[in-house]
């Protein structure tokens, strides 16, 4: 028998055989290193979610802006665990991760954005619901 | 990859079971691959890379569902038709604690997978079960607070905005609840199986499934809670 009839995954199943990272995945590094990956995340994490339980708890910036602030943590937070715990890198191998995570990112703006713009603008110029109760008697 | 000491036959025999389908465009002549010119020239990518990219692709549409529900929630934030406001029914104490129980299970999940890599059964599943733990701790919270409303008569059907409030928080509800129900099947193969390729990539799958549900979770306690209980 020839190695070659021994073992079908022989060449496209080994387990470590990676050109390209799927998201979530660990590139082949020790251990320690993704203790310490995971640790970071935690640690950047807790900081942008007390920063933004604080801000909301003692308001000790200007009232309008506190809104905005709380959504730029949320999104920081939302890098950091991109970064740390979904392993998206800027890396050749993660190209196809980052596009996409580029084309959800533009429907999700799509869909939220274009959702309270429109309804907004509706909500706005829309008759007072007792006027429009009348017309229709 | 040298096939010259080959013959021709099991040449052939060898480039099909590398490359069935032909798609790393392989110079089937015989000669050595050019390396690092962007052709695949190592074949089809491992079934690993496949179904983590696959399970990413499902997950970011699950996530446009979602914010189909922040949408409605963003656009109904003040059709409270006379009933409760969203600042009335916070509980900031207990969002944190949720938060903090999701972001914690999220850190152990991660950890439970630099355990399955170095092939380590024992921390696989100690940290997978504190993941789990964390996660009914979480679920257990939303359910109260639920109930909680539900009690003081705000329901879903109460107005606009509890519409919205209820159909977001409660889709992430279910999503971690489905989460849950995967883990303990996780579990259960992990321990009847062992490390096996295929239970590795589901690993992988369920690990990218529950830091979306975190990632989502930020969305929700920051929109939600927090700028709700501003106004």
């Amino acid at each position: 028998m020839t190695h070659l009839d021994s073992d079908p995954d022989r060449f496209t199943a080994t387990l470590d055989d990676r050109e390209d990272h799927a998201p979530g995945d660990e590139p082949r590094e020790a251990a320690g290193h993704w203790v310490r990956n995971a640790n970071t995340g935690l640690a950047f994490s807790i900081v942008l979610t007390a920063a933004a339980f604080a801000l909301t708890i003692w308001p000790v910036v200007y009232g309008p802006a506190i809104p905005v602030a709380l959504v730029v943590l949320a999104i920081g937070q939302m890098g950091v665990h991109l970064v740390f715990f979904l392993h998206i890198t800027t890396g050749p191998d993660n190209t196809n991760n980052v596009l996409a995570l580029a084309f959800g990112i533009l429907v999700v703006f799509l869909i939220v954005v274009g959702s309270i713009w429109i309804m907004d603008h509706l909500s706005y110029n829309m008759m007072p619901m007792d006027q429009t109760m009348q017309m229709q008697r | 990859m040298t096939d010259t000491g080959l013959p021709a036959s099991v040449a052939a025999l060898r480039r099909i079971r590398e490359d069935p389908h032909r798609l790393g465009h392989r110079p089937h002549d015989g000669r050595e691959p050019v390396q690092g010119i962007g052709m695949g020239t190592t074949g089809p990518a491992h079934k690993r890379i496949i179904v983590g990219y696959g399970f990413w692709i499902f997950l970011l549409s699950d996530i446009v569902m979602f914010s189909c529900f922040f949408a409605a929630f963003a656009v109904q934030r003040n059709a409270t038709a006379g009933g409760p406001t969203m600042a009335e029914i916070v509980d900031l104490p207990r969002v944190a604690i949720e938060t903090t129980a999701l972001l914690l299970s999220s850190y152990t999940c991660m950890l439970s997978f630099a355990a399955t890599n170095a092939r380590n059964v024992l921390w696989t599943q100690v940290f997978l079960f504190l993941t789990g733990l964390l996660g009914l701790v979480f679920v257990l919270l939303e359910a109260w607070e639920f109930y909680d409303l539900a009690s003081r008569g705000i329901t879903p059907q109460r107005s606009g905005m509890l519409t919205a409030f209820f159909g977001l928080v409660g889709l992430h509800g279910v999503h971690v609840t489905a989460g849950g129900l995967w883990l303990a099947t996780m579990m259960a193969q992990v321990l009847v199986k062992g490390f096996r390729r295929h239970i590795i990539h589901r690993l992988i799958c369920f690990n990218l499934f529950w830091h979306a549900l975190d990632i989502v979770w930020i969305g929700i306690f920051t929109v939600v809670y927090l700028i709700g209980s501003l106004a």
